[in-house]
């Protein structure tokens, strides 16, 4: 049932809309105005998501929405320094460092760079002013705006954030960081929209990292269109660590094309509440799509992941492994769903969920799913749980590590099959290093930053390691 | 060293050991024989300190001290050691790692410096030599897709590396072949020591030919019904368990 003010936050959108038209419209292209328009009748007649929409069954986002949010869509943003509050301290990662604060692309050097090899990083907003017939090609054909209404809504105000052009051939030494910040004094609604293309046989990194640096509402809203063309390489990384009362709603949407290789990799070590959907289309034939996550989660946090694979066209490998950690009342849901069509023959699809409760109270929902109309694949799917093995822990205490040791030796281990995955050997050592501090209740969200907690008591969440 | 009275355990109100007594010296190999069900890897298993099993009678006393006042990794720390029946996989725990954990563990118990990296390597290339280990093992995750003789090989490593006062092996002949059954009682053989002690648990006799057991006692339905020395193992090869049986039978009479 849509909730009295789920409702009257979506006429607030409406309404924000008509009165703010001319602002969100911006400088975006006419064909960008035309998928707008769209997705703003989606959002008419479906509003938010309710619990009655199987996407979002054991996901509420109601109690988050009835919060009287600011927006911003001038781009308040734009002349902060923003290495006066925040520097990310992954030291010997050397990448492209882009910064997007409160949603906007903050100008630091120049809104768009076009290195001498023709990639172009920067801006969305300046991107249709002086790329359009790029964005044109590419935006809106991959988000689906009329399955997911997130999507809609984010479509409905697409304004700002990252532009990745990289053209047929050209391997992107570098990866490319985004990190994206939200740090106001007050409740925030962002919808920050990406567009990110692989041409032909070229090759991107990207980190997506989130944060927040404020103890205040925050209510984040992303669409990423990622795009990877034939022969291309993408890897993309997604690290998530926010506030308590921040919300993250990430809606991902990847297109394939033949022979082209794709990994997504997202660690969620803190979140109030964090929904990632993962939405891939596999066009053509012999891509590979790997997909991996992580979460660690405690006190009343809700993390959830939903991954839909596509496999229109044959002989395509995609493969699929979540794990989390449940500590004290956090939930987390898992929803993985596979389709194999009639001519995707030799699909090899596989699909894992594993979850280790640390209390009774800690609650896991997964559902792997698959959906094949072909029939010469390989397909396997499997979800577990449980606690962590009792045999094992005797074992480890066998030998003489006292219980706590024994535990956080597995769950770090459990986390590792995950962490393992990434191939960048800076950032995994260093998410190991995160992941490992954050079992052990030493990592804070503040970690991070380098001033603004100097202000507040920072949080931290304490995964118990005492209690099993 | 060890000193067990009257011990009586049941699982799930069911009885499994029914008072039983045994003592174990300094420099002694003890070996437990028995059929299947007797109650051998139950003991094994109370003595290092699974917690499933009721004691419902009885002590047991390791160097002086009630063995059931300590929790199964303070038993360790104390040098008691269990080579597993059947060696649990650990996913993404790395023997290495594992290793010198516990060996750090053990050593902060004691009052010891933690080793240092390097210190810690070339005792494990040692004793990797020690037990006739190819190098590659330890860098694996814990039993994570060994063959049965290399997890039982990985038991004995780990005893090589903890050195224990009291090792207690449990079946660890089960399930190997000839070759490996030899490494196994090889490395077992080089740890002896005036000042340990080996209690090994078996149901064949084979494994006793290469290590020679100064007591050997027969388990039956939870107790030990007969004790000798190796030339015990030897005629209840040759005459079965059965054998042992009618003869208590008839001792009663």
């Amino acid at each position: 049932m849509e909730t009295t003010h789920t409702s009257l936050l979506k006429d607030k959108f409406l309404e924000l809309y008509q009165k703010e038209q001319e602002a969100i419209r911006g400088q975006a292209t006419p064909l960008v105005n035309r998928i707008r328009r769209h997705a703003l009748a989606r959002f008419r007649e479906n509003g938010f998501p309710t619990t009655r929409q199987e996407h979002w069954r054991f996901t509420d986002l109601s109690p988050l929405l009835n919060t009287e949010f600011a927006f911003d869509f001038s781009n308040q943003s734009r002349n902060i320094d923003v290495d006066k509050i925040f520097t990310c301290d992954v030291y010997d990662l050397d990448t492209f460092s882009i910064t997007l604060l409160n949603g906007w692309f903050v100008y630091k050097h120049a809104p768009l760079t076009r290195l001498a090899d023709g990639t172009i990083i920067g801006s969305l907003a300046k991107a249709m002013e002086i790329y359009p017939a790029i964005v044109d090609q590419y935006i809106g054909k991959a988000a689906k705006t009329d399955q997911y209404e997130m999507a809609a809504l984010n479509t409905a105000f697409l304004q700002d954030g990252l532009f990745i052009y990289v053209p047929d051939g050209v391997e992107v030494e570098k990866p490319v960081q985004l990190i994206n910040i939200v740090n106001a004094d007050h409740p925030v609604f962002l919808q920050p929209r990406h567009l990110v293309i692989a041409g032909k046989g070229a090759k991107l990194t990207l980190v997506h990292c989130d944060h927040s640096l404020t103890h205040n509402i925050s209510f984040t809203n992303t669409v990423m269109e990622l795009f990877a063309e034939q022969d291309a390489v993408v890897d993309h990384y997604k690290i998530q660590n926010k506030g308590r009362n921040s919300a993250l709603v990430t809606n991902n949407f990847f297109h394939q094309k033949r022979n082209s290789r794709l990994s997504s990799n997202i660690i969620t070590l803190n979140g109030g509440f964090t929904k990632n959907i993962m939405d891939v289309s596999i066009s053509q034939p012999d891509c590979v799509s790997e997909h991996y996550g992580l979460y660690l989660v405690d006190s009343n946090q809700h993390v959830d992941n939903l991954v839909n694979i596509d496999h229109m066209a044959a002989q395509s490998r995609s493969d699929q492994l979540y794990k989390g950690i449940l500590d004290d009342e956090a939930t987390a849901v898992f929803s993985g769903k596979v389709l194999v069509r009639r001519h995707a023959q030799q699909t090899q699809a596989f699909q894992n969920n594993k979850n280790i409760l640390l209390t009774d109270d800690a609650k896991a929902n997964t559902q792997p799913h698959l959906e094949i109309y072909a029939d010469d694949v390989k397909c396997s799917h499997g979800a577990t749980v449980g606690q962590l093995d009792p045999e094992a822990m005797f074992y480890l205490r066998s030998r003489g590590l006292c219980e706590r040791t024994a535990r956080q030796m597995m769950m770090i281990a459990f986390a590792n099959e995950v962490v393992q995955k990434i191939s960048i050997e800076a950032l995994q050592k260093r998410i190991q290093n995160m992941v490992e501090k954050r079992l052990k209740g030493e990592l804070s969200i503040c970690d991070q930053c380098v001033l603004h907690c100097n202000s507040k008591e920072p949080t931290t969440f304490n995964i118990d390691l005492s209690k099993l | 060293m060890l000193q067990i009275k009257n011990l009586t355990v049941s699982i799930h109100g069911k009885p499994i050991i029914k008072g039983l007594n045994l003592e174990v010296k300094e420099g002694e190999v003890h070996a437990i024989m028995g059929p299947n069900g007797s109650g051998k890897s139950t003991l094994a298993s109370v003595i290092a300190g699974r917690e499933v099993f009721d004691v419902d009678q009885g002590e047991i006393s390791y160097m002086g001290k009630n063995i059931f006042d300590m929790p199964a990794e303070t038993r360790a720390r104390e040098g008691l050691f269990l080579g597993f029946q059947y060696p649990v996989e650990i996913p993404g725990v790395s023997i290495a790692n594992f290793m010198r954990t516990a060996i750090n563990e053990k050593r902060k118990y004691l009052g010891l410096d933690p080793l240092t990296g390097a210190e810690f390597l070339r005792l494990m290339e040692e004793k990797k030599k020690m037990v006739e280990i190819h190098s590659k093992l330890t860098n694996r995750s814990v039993n994570e897709g060994f063959s049965g003789g290399e997890k039982k090989k990985n038991e004995i490593f780990q005893m090589a590396m903890l050195e224990p006062r009291l090792a207690i092996l449990d079946e660890t002949d089960s399930g190997l072949d000839i070759d490996a059954l030899k490494v196994v009682a090889n490395g077992v053989n080089k740890l002896r020591k005036k000042d340990n002690a080996t209690i090994v648990i078996t149901h064949y006799q084979r494994l006793l030919d290469y290590i020679v057991p100064d007591f050997v006692h027969v388990l039956l339905d939870g107790r030990i019904i007969k004790s000798g020395n190796k030339e015990l193992a030897m005629e209840l090869e040759e005459k079965g368990y059965d054998w042992i049986k009618k003869e208590t039978a008839n001792d009663a009479v």
